[in-house]
Protein backbone atom coordinates (compact mmCIF):
# COMPACT_ATOMS: atom_id res chain seq x y z
CA UNK A 1 0.00 0.00 0.00
CA UNK A 2 1.26 3.45 -0.99
CA UNK A 3 0.14 6.02 2.51
CA UNK A 4 0.87 9.75 2.14
CA UNK A 5 1.18 10.84 5.71
CA UNK A 6 0.51 14.58 6.74
CA UNK A 7 3.03 16.28 8.62
CA UNK A 8 3.79 19.43 10.61
CA UNK A 9 6.50 20.27 13.24
CA UNK A 10 4.16 19.21 16.70
CA UNK A 11 5.23 16.55 18.86
CA UNK A 12 1.80 14.82 17.48
CA UNK A 13 3.53 14.72 14.02
CA UNK A 14 6.47 13.63 15.06
CA UNK A 15 4.89 10.55 16.82
CA UNK A 16 2.39 9.91 13.92
CA UNK A 17 5.81 9.74 12.14
CA UNK A 18 7.38 7.20 14.05
CA UNK A 19 4.29 5.41 14.13
CA UNK A 20 3.87 5.18 10.21
CA UNK A 21 7.91 4.12 9.65
CA UNK A 22 7.26 1.38 11.88
CA UNK A 23 4.18 0.23 10.71
CA UNK A 24 5.42 0.88 6.70
CA UNK A 25 8.35 -0.87 6.96
CA UNK A 26 6.96 -4.30 8.75
CA UNK A 27 4.57 -4.14 6.03
CA UNK A 28 6.51 -3.07 3.10
CA UNK A 29 4.43 -0.21 2.57
CA UNK A 30 5.59 3.05 0.11
CA UNK A 31 5.65 6.25 2.18
CA UNK A 32 5.04 9.98 0.68
CA UNK A 33 5.25 12.07 3.41
CA UNK A 34 3.44 15.52 2.75
CA UNK A 35 5.17 18.13 4.95
CA UNK A 36 3.60 21.21 5.85
CA UNK A 37 3.90 24.07 8.41
CA UNK A 38 0.93 25.74 10.78
CA UNK A 39 0.78 28.97 12.78
CA UNK A 40 4.76 29.85 13.27
CA UNK A 41 6.38 26.82 11.97
CA UNK A 42 8.55 26.50 8.67
CA UNK A 43 8.16 24.10 5.84
CA UNK A 44 12.03 24.01 5.36
CA UNK A 45 12.10 22.77 9.14
CA UNK A 46 9.79 20.28 8.67
CA UNK A 47 11.03 19.08 5.74
CA UNK A 48 14.43 18.78 7.07
CA UNK A 49 13.33 16.84 10.42
CA UNK A 50 11.39 14.38 8.48
CA UNK A 51 14.63 13.76 5.39
CA UNK A 52 17.02 13.19 8.02
CA UNK A 53 14.80 10.51 10.10
CA UNK A 54 14.05 8.79 7.17
CA UNK A 55 17.05 8.72 5.51
CA UNK A 56 18.61 5.40 6.22
CA UNK A 57 14.73 3.75 7.34
CA UNK A 58 14.70 1.11 4.55
CA UNK A 59 11.66 1.38 2.64
CA UNK A 60 10.94 3.29 -0.39
CA UNK A 61 10.10 6.96 0.55
CA UNK A 62 9.44 10.19 -0.66
CA UNK A 63 8.66 13.80 0.26
CA UNK A 64 5.83 16.19 -1.04
CA UNK A 65 6.20 19.96 0.31
CA UNK A 66 2.48 21.28 0.78
CA UNK A 67 3.33 25.24 0.99
CA UNK A 68 -0.48 26.96 0.71
CA UNK A 69 -2.80 29.03 3.08
CA UNK A 70 -4.61 26.10 3.93
CA UNK A 71 -3.20 22.89 4.24
CA UNK A 72 -5.29 20.57 5.08
CA UNK A 73 -7.42 21.20 2.12
CA UNK A 74 -4.48 20.79 -0.40
CA UNK A 75 -3.43 17.76 1.81
CA UNK A 76 -6.98 16.39 0.68
CA UNK A 77 -6.20 17.52 -3.13
CA UNK A 78 -2.83 15.95 -2.75
CA UNK A 79 -4.05 12.46 -1.33
CA UNK A 80 -6.90 12.58 -4.07
CA UNK A 81 -5.18 13.59 -6.99
CA UNK A 82 -1.88 10.99 -6.87
CA UNK A 83 -1.94 7.14 -6.34
CA UNK A 84 -2.75 6.81 -2.32
CA UNK A 85 -4.29 4.14 -0.59
CA UNK A 86 -4.34 5.55 2.31
CA UNK A 87 -4.54 8.98 4.01
CA UNK A 88 -2.43 8.88 7.84
CA UNK A 89 -2.48 12.03 9.85
CA UNK A 90 -2.02 12.84 13.61
CA UNK A 91 -4.95 11.67 15.62
CA UNK A 92 -4.91 14.75 18.22
CA UNK A 93 -3.04 15.70 21.28
CA UNK A 94 -3.81 15.34 24.80
CA UNK A 95 -5.23 17.79 27.39
CA UNK A 96 -3.46 17.96 31.07
CA UNK A 97 -6.90 16.35 31.83
CA UNK A 98 -5.76 13.27 29.32
CA UNK A 99 -8.45 14.46 26.56
CA UNK A 100 -8.44 14.23 23.11
CA UNK A 101 -8.20 17.12 21.24
CA UNK A 102 -8.11 16.96 17.52
CA UNK A 103 -6.39 19.91 15.20
CA UNK A 104 -8.84 21.41 12.60
CA UNK A 105 -6.33 19.98 10.24
CA UNK A 106 -7.60 16.29 11.53
CA UNK A 107 -10.98 17.33 11.25
CA UNK A 108 -10.98 18.61 7.99
CA UNK A 109 -8.96 15.65 6.77
CA UNK A 110 -11.75 13.49 8.50
CA UNK A 111 -14.81 15.37 7.24
CA UNK A 112 -13.38 16.18 3.09
CA UNK A 113 -10.86 13.20 2.54
CA UNK A 114 -12.61 10.78 0.12
CA UNK A 115 -10.14 8.61 0.56
CA UNK A 116 -9.39 6.58 3.68
CA UNK A 117 -7.98 8.32 6.52
CA UNK A 118 -6.17 6.74 9.30
CA UNK A 119 -5.64 8.30 12.04
CA UNK A 120 -2.26 8.12 13.96
CA UNK A 121 -2.57 7.34 18.03
CA UNK B 1 -24.39 38.39 32.19
CA UNK B 2 -22.40 39.83 35.95
CA UNK B 3 -21.29 42.94 34.96
CA UNK B 4 -17.78 44.12 36.56
CA UNK B 5 -19.17 46.26 39.35
CA UNK B 6 -22.20 43.91 40.30
CA UNK B 7 -21.63 41.25 43.19
CA UNK B 8 -20.52 37.68 42.16
CA UNK B 9 -21.62 35.20 44.18
CA UNK B 10 -19.60 33.28 45.58
CA UNK B 11 -19.24 29.53 45.08
CA UNK B 12 -19.22 26.78 48.01
CA UNK B 13 -16.14 24.67 49.52
CA UNK B 14 -16.02 21.46 50.47
CA UNK B 15 -16.75 19.73 52.64
CA UNK B 16 -20.54 20.05 52.21
CA UNK B 17 -24.09 17.97 51.96
CA UNK B 18 -26.59 18.23 49.86
CA UNK B 19 -29.85 16.81 48.84
CA UNK B 20 -29.82 15.86 45.07
CA UNK B 21 -33.00 16.33 43.36
CA UNK B 22 -34.00 12.74 43.91
CA UNK B 23 -33.71 12.85 47.60
CA UNK B 24 -30.33 11.23 48.17
CA UNK B 25 -28.32 12.79 50.61
CA UNK B 26 -24.62 13.39 49.09
CA UNK B 27 -21.22 14.36 50.49
CA UNK B 28 -19.13 16.89 48.37
CA UNK B 29 -15.55 16.27 49.64
CA UNK B 30 -12.25 16.67 48.75
CA UNK B 31 -10.07 13.95 47.41
CA UNK B 32 -6.83 12.83 48.00
CA UNK B 33 -4.56 9.91 46.66
CA UNK B 34 -5.62 7.64 49.41
CA UNK B 35 -9.63 8.08 47.91
CA UNK B 36 -7.71 6.25 44.88
CA UNK B 37 -8.98 2.41 44.88
CA UNK B 38 -13.07 4.25 45.47
CA UNK B 39 -12.92 6.08 42.30
CA UNK B 40 -11.12 3.61 40.44
CA UNK B 41 -14.52 1.51 41.27
CA UNK B 42 -16.79 4.42 40.28
CA UNK B 43 -14.97 4.10 36.73
CA UNK B 44 -14.81 0.48 35.97
CA UNK B 45 -18.29 0.70 36.01
CA UNK B 46 -18.80 3.73 34.21
CA UNK B 47 -20.96 3.48 31.01
CA UNK B 48 -18.72 3.88 28.06
CA UNK B 49 -21.52 5.58 26.24
CA UNK B 50 -20.40 8.39 28.51
CA UNK B 51 -16.71 8.64 27.70
CA UNK B 52 -15.92 11.74 26.32
CA UNK B 53 -13.04 13.05 24.02
CA UNK B 54 -11.30 9.53 25.04
CA UNK B 55 -12.02 10.01 28.80
CA UNK B 56 -12.76 8.09 31.28
CA UNK B 57 -9.89 5.03 29.83
CA UNK B 58 -11.79 2.10 30.18
CA UNK B 59 -9.70 -0.63 31.79
CA UNK B 60 -8.95 -0.54 35.04
CA UNK B 61 -5.01 -0.65 34.76
CA UNK B 62 -5.24 2.48 32.70
CA UNK B 63 -7.86 3.91 34.90
CA UNK B 64 -5.89 3.47 37.57
CA UNK B 65 -2.80 5.13 36.45
CA UNK B 66 -4.62 7.90 34.47
CA UNK B 67 -6.47 8.54 38.33
CA UNK B 68 -2.80 8.75 39.92
CA UNK B 69 -1.97 11.55 38.02
CA UNK B 70 -5.23 13.44 38.17
CA UNK B 71 -4.71 13.40 42.32
CA UNK B 72 -1.28 13.95 42.46
CA UNK B 73 -1.50 17.16 40.46
CA UNK B 74 -4.99 18.22 40.55
CA UNK B 75 -7.73 19.54 42.82
CA UNK B 76 -10.47 16.73 42.67
CA UNK B 77 -13.57 17.16 44.53
CA UNK B 78 -15.55 13.61 45.19
CA UNK B 79 -19.27 13.03 45.41
CA UNK B 80 -20.63 10.29 47.64
CA UNK B 81 -23.39 8.39 48.52
CA UNK B 82 -24.37 5.89 50.88
CA UNK B 83 -20.58 5.31 50.99
CA UNK B 84 -19.38 4.97 47.30
CA UNK B 85 -18.09 7.42 44.45
CA UNK B 86 -20.75 8.53 42.62
CA UNK B 87 -19.35 11.55 41.10
CA UNK B 88 -16.19 13.16 40.47
CA UNK B 89 -14.81 16.77 39.08
CA UNK B 90 -11.21 17.86 38.67
CA UNK B 91 -8.74 20.81 37.93
CA UNK B 92 -5.68 20.18 36.13
CA UNK B 93 -3.41 22.70 35.92
CA UNK B 94 -1.69 23.69 32.39
CA UNK B 95 1.62 25.03 31.17
CA UNK B 96 0.23 28.34 31.24
CA UNK B 97 -1.38 28.95 34.97
CA UNK B 98 -4.73 28.01 34.03
CA UNK B 99 -6.48 24.89 34.98
CA UNK B 100 -8.67 22.24 32.55
CA UNK B 101 -12.20 21.03 34.51
CA UNK B 102 -13.74 17.97 33.84
CA UNK B 103 -16.62 16.10 35.81
CA UNK B 104 -17.98 12.97 35.71
CA UNK B 105 -21.13 11.45 37.31
CA UNK B 106 -22.28 7.80 37.35
CA UNK B 107 -25.00 7.59 35.49
CA UNK B 108 -27.80 6.11 37.88
CA UNK B 109 -26.88 9.77 39.54
CA UNK B 110 -27.55 12.20 36.74
CA UNK B 111 -30.20 14.22 36.23
CA UNK B 112 -30.21 14.84 39.57
CA UNK B 113 -28.24 17.85 40.23
CA UNK B 114 -25.12 16.53 41.47
CA UNK B 115 -23.02 17.99 38.19
CA UNK B 116 -24.23 21.08 39.55
CA UNK B 117 -23.47 20.90 43.08
CA UNK B 118 -20.00 19.00 42.25
CA UNK B 119 -18.79 22.24 39.72
CA UNK B 120 -19.79 24.53 42.79
CA UNK B 121 -18.22 23.21 44.96
CA UNK B 122 -14.92 22.46 42.80
CA UNK B 123 -14.63 25.55 41.92
CA UNK B 124 -14.99 26.87 45.62
CA UNK B 125 -12.35 24.38 46.17
CA UNK B 126 -10.45 25.94 43.32
CA UNK B 127 -11.11 29.79 44.43
CA UNK B 128 -9.66 28.42 48.20
CA UNK B 129 -6.48 27.29 46.47
CA UNK B 130 -6.16 30.39 44.32
CA UNK B 131 -7.52 28.88 41.01
CA UNK B 132 -7.92 31.70 38.94
CA UNK B 133 -8.03 30.71 34.93
CA UNK B 134 -10.50 28.33 34.50
CA UNK B 135 -11.12 26.15 31.48
CA UNK B 136 -12.85 23.25 29.56
CA UNK B 137 -13.21 21.50 26.50
CA UNK B 138 -16.76 20.18 25.85
CA UNK B 139 -17.94 18.05 22.40
CA UNK B 140 -20.38 20.53 21.05
CA UNK B 141 -23.85 18.65 20.74
CA UNK B 142 -23.60 18.33 24.37
CA UNK B 143 -26.10 20.87 25.57
CA UNK B 144 -27.27 19.48 28.85
CA UNK B 145 -23.11 20.39 29.79
CA UNK B 146 -23.08 23.60 28.10
CA UNK B 147 -26.28 24.66 29.74
CA UNK B 148 -24.57 23.43 33.35
CA UNK B 149 -21.23 25.65 32.15
CA UNK B 150 -23.16 28.36 31.02
CA UNK B 151 -24.68 28.66 33.97
CA UNK B 152 -22.23 29.25 36.72
CA UNK B 153 -20.58 32.28 34.27
CA UNK B 154 -18.56 29.93 31.30
CA UNK B 155 -18.39 31.35 27.97
CA UNK B 156 -17.50 30.13 24.43
CA UNK B 157 -14.03 30.96 23.37
CA UNK B 158 -13.35 28.55 20.59
CA UNK B 159 -16.23 27.14 18.72
CA UNK B 160 -14.52 26.08 15.79
CA UNK B 161 -14.00 22.69 15.98
CA UNK B 162 -15.93 19.69 17.14
CA UNK B 163 -14.46 20.01 20.56
CA UNK B 164 -15.90 23.58 22.19
CA UNK B 165 -13.13 25.55 24.32
CA UNK B 166 -14.96 27.99 27.09
CA UNK B 167 -13.62 29.66 30.01
CA UNK B 168 -14.33 31.22 33.61
CA UNK B 169 -12.31 33.60 35.43
CA UNK B 170 -12.44 32.82 39.47
CA UNK B 171 -9.93 35.76 40.50
CA UNK B 172 -12.84 38.30 41.43
CA UNK B 173 -15.06 35.59 43.13
CA UNK B 174 -15.25 34.85 47.00
CA UNK B 175 -16.00 31.84 48.91
CA UNK B 176 -18.95 30.87 50.82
Amino acid sequence: MHVLLGVEGSEESRRALENTVDRATEAGDELTVAVFALRDQSVDAVEEYVRERLADVPLTWSIERVESDHPASSLVELAEAGPYEQLAIGGGQQSPMGKIELGTTTEFVLLNARVSVRLER
Amino acid sequence: MTGADESVEPFPRPPRTVDDDDGRIVELVSADIDDLESIVAMYAAFDPADRAQGIPPSEPPKIRSWLSDLLAKGLNVLAIHDGEVVGHAVLMPDADDGWELAIFVTQRYQGAGIGTALLETLLGYGVENDVESVWLTVERWNRPAIALYESVGFESTDAESFEMGMALDLSSIEVE
